[in-house]
């Protein structure tokens, strides 16, 4: 299988302008800009069924398609480089090693819906990337890739480099819109959506890091050969962060409809120790938790995974052996979405908090039968009710994992009457 | 207030962002890194700076973990407990820590040279187990190389 969006990650130096300029960099841009309207820019990532990467899945040229090409009001884009879903690493990957790619796939973005100024809002934790990002656009600038009449055909744009401040809650696009403008981060209700209505009440399209950084390649060489690459209804090859028991973790370009079992084991060398699999997160902590069973025919794709009830996400794909506890790793995950609920909607708040002391009480050896109901009770009641998807990630990482591996939880009740017995 | 490199950045940040208030995260980030933490009167200075209210700055100050309302040791290990670091044995790591320093999540030794802070997941899954030192990276930590870490920290 040929990489592409990874290709320029073995290449040494290739976060230099002269190494990538070598290696066909901002030969996308420059097509763009001398060859193509905006419109066809937009036609042909619509054609390359590209899908947001970041984890919601939504079609990256309708996307675009949804800016208003009339609005009298600037129009912004947003690089959504604030990776905190737990077990994706993929957009550390891209910045580090291929950071003009992502610059190159942002001024594209830029072009096609009209935005003179870009932002990449990254998280605070990244700041050696921020700070490396901010060198690449000084570089991209001199070279005269970035900044005003770029390339010498008139158009201008700028990149701000924008950090958070560590808050899982500004990966989601609204309320990153209003981290970015200086507020808490809280998400916003929609409608109206960002495209209409977004950063400073304009325009604003917010796209994830490897969303853009896979435009340059669908501008290049056809919207229909990405789509080739992938499946009906999802186009292209996707960057899966591979991690927990396996021999070989890591970031691996397949492409979408990809079996999670051969990523598993050919890419990632099967289970560490010679162990047998027991559960798999396919899309990272918000989507629900498969079997071994279930995994075994997985594919990497977005019906597929929905059929089984669990989602694509940011194709994070965390592997448990035999030994694990799910109630341990879903404790974690569920403190996690505690630790990170923005405390606006309350079915999110009280519900996560509440169910990590269900968690903490099982762990301690005084849960009850009734603790496993009401976790799923909590789980099914959180789900839909609040405005944003974290409510619903904090659920589904629950519930699934309770009504799957109910052996595991019951192993803390029994140590219950152990402990009563004692 | 600060040093007058950091207020020629302020005032370069101030002027980069279509409307001032959006500023405010990378101005908090100067702010702490010159003071260590954001104390009020600190809070106070930076509303002035950026026409805003003390209110407004302190209510974005609580909602980001990354920045500190009380000093801190000079050294912040933040160590990653999510679950893929948690499947790659970062309790070991935890414990490890603890023992060595004689604290725990949310503590400073007494000399004031470490905090020890648990953080959600740092996008290091492939590597993990994770820690940050500040704002450096230590990945694949096992209870050798994290004695070698701290050890040489200047």
């Amino acid at each position: 299988m040929e990489r592409i969006i990874s290709a320029r990650f073995d290449i040494p130096n290739a976060d230099q302008l002269d190494v990538y300029l070598e290696h066909g960099g901002y030969r996308a841009l420059k097509k763009v800009l001398t060859e193509m309207t905006p419109e066809q820019v937009i036609e042909e990532v619509k054609k390359s069924a590209l899908r947001g990467c970041g984890g919601a899945g939504f079609p990256t040229g309708m996307k675009w398609g949804f800016v208003p090409k009339d609005s009298p009001k600037p129009k912004y884009l947003v690089c959504n480089a604030d990776e905190s879903e737990p077990g994706t690493f993929k957009d550390r990957q891209i910045m580090e090693k291929d950071p003009h790619g992502l610059i190159e796939g942002i001024l594209i973005g830029a072009y096609a819906i009209g935005a003179h100024l870009a932002f990449i809002y990254i998280r605070g934790e990244y700041w050696y990337l921020k700070e490396k990002l901010e060198r690449v656009i000084d570089e991209a600038r001199q070279g005269g890739y970035v900044g005003r009449n770029i390339l010498g055909t008139g158009f201008d744009c700028d990149i701000i480099v924008h950090p958070g401040a560590g808050a899982y809650i500004c990966g989601e696009e609204t309320a990153l819109l209003e981290s970015l403008e200086g507020k808490r981060g809280y998400p916003r209700l929609k409608p109206p959506f960002p495209a209409s209505v977004g950063l400073y009440g304009c325009p604003t399209v917010i796209n994830n890091v490897e969303t853009l950084a896979w435009v340059p390649h669908i501008i290049l060489r056809g919207g229909e050969w990405f789509h080739r690459l992938g499946t009906e209804k999802s186009g292209g090859h996707r960057l899966y962060s591979l991690s927990g028991h396996v021999v070989r973790p890591g970031v691996y370009e397949r492409p979408l409809g990809y079996p999670l079992k051969r990523l598993i084991y050919e890419d990632g060398g099967g289970i560490r120790d010679g162990k047998r699999l027991k559960a798999v997160v396919p899309g990272g902590a918000s989507s629900p938790i498969l079997t071994a069973e279930e995994a075994e025919s997985a594919t990497l794709d977005y019906e597929p995974l929905a059929a089984l009830g669990t989602m694509m996400g940011s194709g994070a794909v965390i592997v448990m052996d035999e030994d694990t506890d799910i109630v341990r790793t879903t404790y974690s995950f569920i403190k996690f979405f505690a630790h990170e609920s923005c405390g606006w909607c309350v079915p999110c708040r009280e519900g996560t908090r509440w169910m990590v002391k269900i968690f903490e009480r099982l762990l301690r050896g005084g849960g009850t039968e009734r603790d496993l109901e009401m976790l799923v009770t909590l789980s099914d009641n959180m789900f839909g009710r609040t405005h944003c998807p974290l409510g619903d990630a904090a659920a589904w990482a629950v519930g699934p994992a309770v009504k799957k591996f109910r052996a595991d939880f019951e192993r803390y009740l029994t140590r219950r009457g152990a402990v009563a017995a004692d | 207030m600060f040093s007058q490199q950091a207020e020629r950045e302020i005032d370069r940040l101030l002027a980069r962002y279509p409307r001032k208030r959006s500023a405010i995260i990378p101005v908090l980030f100067i702010a702490q890194k010159e003071r260590g933490y954001l104390s009020d009167d600190v809070l106070e200075y930076v509303a002035k700076r950026m026409g805003l209210t003390y209110l407004d700055v302190v209510t974005v100050v609580s909602f980001y973990t990354m920045f500190y309302r009380r000093p801190i040791g000079k050294y912040n290990i933040q160590l990653c407990n999510n679950v893929s670091c948690m499947l790659c044995g970062s309790e070991k790591i935890q414990e490890h820590i603890e023992r060595k320093l004689g604290i725990t999540f949310g503590q400073t030794t007494p000399d004031g040279r470490f905090t020890l802070t648990e953080v959600q997941c740092l996008g290091s899954c492939g590597t993990a187990p994770v820690m940050q030192v500040n704002f450096d990276y230590y990945e694949n930590l096992t209870p050798e190389n994290v004695d070698q870490i701290l050890d040489s920290l200047p």
